[in-house]
């Protein structure tokens, strides 16, 4: 299994998995970020490749470069650190709506493979086994984003045939869909996971793993995937991450620790 | 016109049973002392608007208070779900709500069309989204130029909301920094606004671009340090990250959060926000306190 492996490099899955989701990222980049793994991984890529990415996170702060993670989208760290801060009907308008984003980076409570987004709820929208936060900003940023890059672990809860509710439209079931509703954006372009990198099928549209993590086999993507995964004919491994890139991503996570304990 | 008063006089001045009520401030400047102000008069069968229903809706829920949610995410930031809303919704306790869910896109222009005295807001929105099936009032219209097919839901023209800023002076104008959220567009969509402040001050020092709400434009102003907690104000005290997580615990089961609510806020006044935020100050706050 990957994570074996991964101890015997001294580097962890979910280390592999946030590095991997950077090294998407260019300098040039306007990201809008997600809470969580996308935060970590736009963060890594800000702080090693790609040093002059624009960092936009929803509460309104554009060009952020917080020294630790925030918790949530709206830490104090964010706008402090930030070129400007907006009103948030102004960041939805303006920036998003007005096509000024070049990524958004997302995770994802359940996903299909045509990346295809839930984060509403587990069972009926009307009475709920499990009701999840909801959307927030992700279905604008799904359709309005230039593309959008997901990263997530992978389980057979979160990674299955059939979502339960489309709370964020990825390729839709596939081929054109996207163009079909009038969507002039790429969508889903990348899935990072703690195993693999998926892309779509340039036809199909569905995510189709072109990269392993080192150590991984095509049967441990398999077990940790409810669909039935497709490989690229010419698959190859992630490149395991650098000594800088390890380093740079601990002492965010410490910074990141301490910070969050006293505060 | 701004009428400097206590929070609980303001309450008691525009709250009753079964109103429309926002308390806005987008993780930022979450008008906390005056939730609690209001769960401690008991009102019943509010209809809540947030765009991120976090603590506060979760102790309002929680507590009875409300009978309809209109909101676009409702998890506490960066921890998780939230567990009293959460059974509202899936066991209907204490009782039962109504949800009408949006996106935040759609709850911004929403904002934005009630400060504007418009009816309805429009925009470009939940392409693909399922949440347009299950909620009937997000409707398309088509541009009357172009044809384009958009979206558009209904303003929100709240009958009172609720912020907390900065500071005001002593005329009642308020400035608003930082993370500014959607507060100025929830004080000018609403009939009522009570502002929570952290100091008020001879003048407000500000640049020619400040977030300013003029004093004819807000009804009550209220001086309450601390008042966000455990959400922070920018240039006064830091967000309480550990608070929030403890949250996840203590609203995980009903006779916790119970206990918790009447110790830390039905047998409480306003004034432990000053307390609560002490340990997290910065230099501005214990400057004042040490005069």
């Amino acid at each position: 299994m990957a994570v074996n492996l991964a101890q015997e490099k001294n580097y962890t899955a979910d280390e592999m998995m946030i590095i991997a989701a950077s090294r998407m990222l260019k300098s040039d980049d306007v990201c809008f970020v997600g809470i969580g793994a996308p935060s970590a991984a736009c963060n890594i890529a800000r702080l090693t490749h790609a040093p002059d990415i624009t960092l936009i996170y929803e509460s309104g702060t554009i060009g952020t470069a917080p020294d630790v993670l925030p918790l949530s989208i709206g830490d104090g760290e964010l706008c402090d650190t930030a070129l400007t801060t907006v009103s948030v009907p102004e960041m939805f308008r303006y920036w998003l709506q007005g096509g000024r984003i070049t990524i958004g980076f997302l995770g994802a409570a359940q996903i299909d493979k045509f990346g295809n987004i839930n984060t509403t709820v587990i069972g009926s929208y009307d009475s709920p086994k499990t009701r999840l936060p909801g959307g927030g900003g992700a279905p604008e940023i799904a359709s309005q984003a230039g593309q959008i890059y997901i990263t997530m672990k992978q389980s057979l809860r979160s990674m299955v045939n059939e979502i339960e509710f489309f709370t964020s439209f990825g390729h839709g079931k596939g081929y054109d869909d996207r163009q079909k509703l009038g969507l002039k954006t790429t969508g889903p372009a990348a899935l990072i996971t703690d195993l693999a990198i998926w892309k779509p099928d340039p036809l199909s549209k569905e995510f189709t793993v072109t990269h392993l993590h080192p150590g991984v086999v095509p049967e441990d993507v398999q077990a940790n995937c409810g669909w039935q995964v497709k490989f690229s004919e010419t698959f190859s491994t992630t490149p395991e991450p650098s000594l800088d890139e390890l380093k740079v991503l601990r002492d965010l996570y410490k910074r990141t620790e301490e910070a969050h304990k006293t505060s | 016109m701004a009428n400097f008063t206590s929070l609980e006089k303001a309450v008691d001045a525009v709250m009753s049973d079964g109103v429309c009520v926002a308390f806005e401030g987008f993780t930022h400047l979450i008008p906390h002392a005056s939730a609690h102000a209001v769960i401690r008069k008991e009102y019943r069968n509010l209809t809540l608007v947030r765009m991120t229903p976090d603590i506060i809706y979760d102790q309002m829920i929680g507590m009875g208070c409300a009978s309809k949610l209109i909101f676009s995410y409702a998890g506490n930031p960066g921890v998780g779900l939230l567990r009293r809303l959460r059974d509202a919704i899936e066991n209907q306790w204490p009782v039962a709500l109504e949800i009408e869910e949006h996106s935040h896109a759609a709850m911004a222009n929403a904002y934005e069309a009630g400060a504007s005295s418009m009816p309805c807001a429009i925009f470009k929105g939940y392409a693909g989204a399922e949440l347009k099936q299950v909620n009937q009032n997000i409707k398309t219209i088509h541009c009357p130029f172009t044809g384009e097919e958009l979206v558009a839901v209904p303003s929100i023209q709240p009958d009172v909301s609720f912020i907390h800023a900065q500071k005001a002076d002593k005329k009642g104008n308020v400035l608003i920094e930082g993370i500014i959220g959607i507060q100025k567009e929830a004080v000018l969509s609403a009939t009522k606004s009570v502002v929570t402040v952290e100091e008020v001050v001879d003048e407000l020092k500000t640049h020619p671009n400040a977030v300013i709400l003029p004093h004819w434009t807000v009804d009550y102003i209220a001086e309450v340090p601390g008042a966000a907690h455990p959400s922070y104000a920018q240039g006064y005290y830091d967000r309480d990250n550990a608070a929030y997580i403890e949250w996840d615990q203590i609203s995980a089961d009903r006779t916790r959060f119970q206990n918790w609510m009447v110790e830390n806020v039905m047998q409480q006044t306003t004034d432990i926000f000053a307390k609560r935020v002490g340990f997290l100050a910065k230099d501005k706050l214990s400057k004042k306190s040490e005069h």
